[in-house]
């Protein structure tokens, strides 16, 4: 089984991700198990859904934390995606599904990031990493988790910025 | 000046770990050239045509002695001897080798300075003006301002992979001298009616490929909440900046598609959530970053009697009065002066200075100015606490080195970008030309005569010389692999910002100083006895001088 780096400790991935669909979000079939789910199919199938306990929603780089909003705060997963590791969104993203909608469970990246943001990823309120490379080295992943140990802004992590906590 | 205390020491004494362990790997092949690109960016490396080139931040333009030094330093033993003053007021060296910009980085730290997101898709350097603190018509000294904004942007966790390059500008005077029109964020330091402090700001402007004159999106915002607010524009720039052209991402396009007002209310509706969080600056928090600001340990001068004598020795020596006149601005305070020191002299690249004269430099501190120097966008340097009884010494030092060509705001005070010579972006040679036209002015007494007069030169369209704003703007093109120079005319770069025009078909290098001699000419015989050349051409228009210079030889 793949694994991931989560709340810093390397474990295995036990959720399966679905790829956005082709035709209608509507007419995708969920299977059973733990499934992250594209945010359209969760906007069409939400009533189904929202009965399961065993579902995440990934929200891709050109689609908005306010479409998924306080639905958040009913799921044990959030999913953001890197289509491409240069393609920032995902962290202001993250930060919102965070702070705006109090989103408190498994705030997981997903997709084309690298081992070098997950620093600041983490500070955005991100905690699950899992690299679309299955051979990526997570050990390595996790040490990068503390490039920084202080920090000058408020983040998800610490919402006091080093200005008010200077002695 | 700031000074580091432990937590900034180690928040940089850790990048540089980060970017030693990036650049081990990428030499170990780790790390791809795709993924090291922007982080090595992100630390100012950049790889050039010839050679890497390494820029270094200088915070809003401030240096000390030591740095200086420092600065001297690295240019010897891991460059050739000099470095280069850039228009964002940074240090830029162009030939380190790439493995040892760790080492040059682990240098820099010691002294304070570092290359942060001096490049890549983040939030770059502040820059401000170059007479902060010192300049009389100055509202609120903005290096305060500056400094709350460089710990906030640096290592932003948010804010690292933006859609494009993200500049902020600060002022606090009436006069701009930080083209705050022209940044992605402009802020104008202001004071309400009841006295109190805010900022008046802007948003959008840029040149480049698409030149913009900032929009203004809120004319007054308490000091206290400037950077939630700024946080608001970032995020809404970030989540809805165009990722897919990079020519269309900069904040300049975002806001022209939306319309600057939509924006406005975009960012106020991001900010509602974000306002009075602790992020939120308290009384305790500005005075502290003010702390660090106060005036240096003036002696009460007599103004008058330095006067005087400042007067007597002007006319004494024809020279130094004209020294005086282009070089020698006005203090705020009684008996001092602010200098700039003239980085161009004709014959070397506009900016470019060696190891054996920063030292000089970091000694003329020293000894006139307590030992502070700035960098300005103009690519000069100035001693801006300079007392004027010692004008006199400092001006006969400053000739020996050679940084006292009285040329300051003149059309030799060229601002040069380093151009084909060095940049890969470039299409053309910046450089020769800047020199070719130097050369077609030589004589010192009819630049002095021409008065103010800002030609910029930028080897391609990133325009990193500015030259959109101006008053005679030159622009390197490539038209089948030949080199050209488009010549455009009427741009400012200050308060009353403008964009320069187009004046017609390109030249060849060979042809750009007699160009810009009938350009010249055209002012001088329609001037007005008071009129600077940017009002003439404001009064008479374009067309005389493109008849001019287009005119066909009879």
């Amino acid at each position: 089984m793949p694994k991931l780096v989560k709340d810093g400790a390397i474990i295995e991935d036990t959720w399966q991700r679905l790829d956005k669909p082709e035709g209608e979000a509507a007419e995708v079939r969920v299977p059973e198990g733990q499934v992250i789910v594209p945010l359209s199919v969760w906007q069409a199938q939400r009533e189904q859904l929202q009965a399961r306990s065993d579902i995440g929603v990934w929200i891709d780089s050109d689609e908005s934390a306010y479409d998924l909003g306080n639905d958040a705060q009913s799921l044990p997963l959030v999913a953001v995606n890197f289509p491409a590791f240069m393609d920032g969104r995902a962290f202001s993203t993250a930060r919102l599904i965070r702070e705006r909608f109090g989103f408190n469970g498994e705030l997981r990246a997903v997709g084309g990031f690298i081992r070098d943001q997950l620093c600041y990823l983490s500070r955005c309120g991100v905690n699950a990493f899992r690299f679309d490379d299955d051979n990526a080295d997570l050990e390595k992943a996790q040490q990068s988790l503390a490039d920084f140990t202080e920090f000058y802004q408020a983040g998800v992590d610490q919402p006091q910025p080093l200005f008010r906590r200077r002695a | 000046m700031y000074i580091y205390d432990q937590y900034d020491h180690e928040i940089l004494r850790q990048r540089v770990a980060q970017f030693r362990d990036q650049t081990e790997r990428y030499l170990a092949g780790d790390l791809s050239e795709a993924e090291f690109l922007p982080l090595r960016l992100q630390n100012g490396l950049y790889v050039q045509r010839l050679a890497p080139m390494l820029r270094i931040n200088v915070p809003y333009g401030m240096l000390n002695s030591t740095q200086l030094r420092r600065l001297a330093r690295i240019a010897r033993d891991y460059d050739k001897g000099y470095c280069h003053v850039s228009t964002r007021q940074n240090i830029q060296y162009n030939w380190p080798d790439l493995d040892q910009v760790p080492n040059i980085l682990a240098e820099l730290a010691e002294v304070e300075m570092h290359g942060t997101q001096s490049s890549g898709n983040c939030i770059r350097n502040v820059t401000s003006d170059q007479f902060a603190g010192v300049a009389p018509d100055e509202i609120v000294d903005p290096r305060p301002y500056c400094e709350i904004v460089r710990q906030w942007s640096s290592f932003h966790p948010e804010f690292a992979f933006l859609p494009r390059k993200f500049k902020i500008a600060i002022s606090g005077s009436e006069m701009d001298r930080a083209a705050i029109q022209v940044h992605d964020i402009g802020l104008q330091l202001v004071r309400n009616g009841s006295g109190e402090i805010g900022f008046k700001v802007l948003v959008g402007g840029g040149l480049g490929r698409t030149p913009v004159i900032a929009s203004a999106i809120r004319e007054y915002l308490p000091q206290e909440h400037l950077l939630t607010y700024l946080e608001a524009i970032l995020r809404v720039y970030n989540l809805h900046g165009r990722r897919d052209n990079k020519y269309k991402a900069r904040i300049k396009i975002l806001v022209r598609a939306m319309g600057a007002e939509t924006f406005a209310e975009a960012v106020e509706q991001e900010w509602q959530h974000l306002k009075d969080a602790p992020s939120t600056l308290r009384r305790e928090d500005i005075e502290r970053a003010k702390s660090y600001f106060t005036e240096p340990d003036y002696q009460n001068l007599d103004d008058a009697s330095a006067q005087a004598q400042l007067e007597q020795q002007a006319s004494d020596n024809i020279a130094f009065g004209k020294w005086l006149s282009r070089n020698v601005r006005q203090h705020r305070v009684d008996g001092y002066a602010a200098v700039t020191l003239s980085l161009k002299p004709t014959g070397i690249a506009p900016g470019d200075i060696t190891d054996t004269q920063l030292e000089h430099i970091a000694n003329l501190a020293e000894r006139y100015s307590f030992a502070e120097v700035r960098t300005t966008h103009e690519q000069n340097m100035v001693l801006a606490d300079v007392k004027k009884t010692e004008l006199f010494d400092l001006w006969q030092e400053a000739r020996k080195l050679g940084f006292a060509t009285p040329n300051i705001g003149t059309l030799t005070d060229i601002i040069c970008c380093p151009g084909g010579d060095f940049c890969s972006l470039a299409n053309a040679k910046s450089i020769p030309v800047a020199e070719a036209i130097q050369r077609q002015f030589e004589d010192l007494d009819y630049v002095y005569d021409l008065g103010d007069l800002d030609l910029n030169i930028s080897g391609c369209m990133n325009a990193c010389g500015h030259h959109h704003v101006g008053h005679i703007g030159v622009l390197g093109v490539d038209k089948k692999g030949q080199e050209f120079y488009q010549v455009m005319l009427g741009g400012n770069a200050g308060n009353k910002a403008s964009l320069a025009k187009v004046l017609g078909p390109a030249f060849e290098a060979e042809e750009m100083p007699e160009v810009v001699q009938k350009v010249v000419n055209v002012y001088l015989e329609n001037r007005t006895e008071e009129e600077l050349f940017i009002d003439t051409y404001q009064r008479i228009g374009i067309a005389p001088f493109k008849e001019r210079v287009y005119a066909k030889a009879s």
